[in-house]
């Protein structure tokens, strides 16, 4: 399991390969990537900051991933979040779980962005035209957490 | 003593990052702490948001936590990574 939380953007398509190198016990990776829109809530977003809680956080995203280690049969797991200074179109986020079979790593995946949403202490700040604002939480995401 | 943390747009309403509150004994529970700094009038309304979440030693937690000397509390609105 790694959980890796930096300044500096990274390659999905690397992160996604990493995940079956060297264990030929994987029959399905899944893999995903948020990015930075350009336009959030009617607003142009031109970047944004990621504050999050030094020490909690990796906290947090370990005790994520090890629920989903716990509730589904994975091989790997997988989580990088970005802080600091992002720009629209770079990725700010990679989950990727490693199983044998698809489903598990499907669910654990989803499981585990639903749950970074609602749990891991990182706050987003957009520069919008009009100046910056904080994102506000929705409860859509409250709603998708509750599920599992 | 009680280290108290604020992140995101309660740190920028507070103009405060964090603070060390020496140790009473009404700090029963996360609440009791939460309603002294509330006292604190105008600003610190934001405390009383709906939408506020809280951690007791980097453990998010409700306001009826039990609180004990030498914990880290922090106060932060709803989180938006991902």
């Amino acid at each position: 399991m790694g959980i890796r939380v930096h300044v500096g953007t990274f390659e999905p398509g690397r992160e996604l390969d990493a995940l079956h190198a060297a264990n030929a016990g994987v029959g399905a990776v899944v893999g995903f990537v948020g990015y930075v829109r350009d336009f959030n809530e009617g607003r142009e977003v031109g970047g944004m900051f990621l504050e999050h809680y030094p020490g909690m956080t990796e906290k947090a995203l370990a005790k994520i991933a090890d629920e989903a280690a716990r509730r589904w049969p994975l091989l790997r797991v997988e989580v990088l979040h970005r802080i600091g200074r992002l720009e629209p179109g770079e990725p700010i986020v990679f989950v990727g779980t490693a199983s044998a079979h698809r489903q598990a790593a499907f669910d654990a995946c989803e499981f585990i962005m639903d749950y970074l949403k609602t749990r891991a202490p990182f706050w987003k700040k957009e520069d919008t035209g009009e100046g910056p604002r904080w994102v506000e939480g929705r409860d859509s995401d409250q709603e998708a957490a509750r599920r599992w | 003593m009680i280290h108290v943390q604020y992140f995101a747009r309660y740190r920028e309403t507070l103009g405060v990052d964090s603070e060390r509150l020496a140790w009473e004994e009404g700090f029963a529970r996360l609440d009791d702490l939460r309603r002294h700094l509330l006292a604190r009038g105008s600003d610190w309304a934001v405390l009383g948001e709906r939408n506020l979440m809280c951690a007791r030693n980097q453990e998010l937690c409700g306001l009826d936590e039990p609180l004990a000397d030498g914990d880290e509390v922090a106060f932060f609105p709803t989180v938006t990574g991902g």
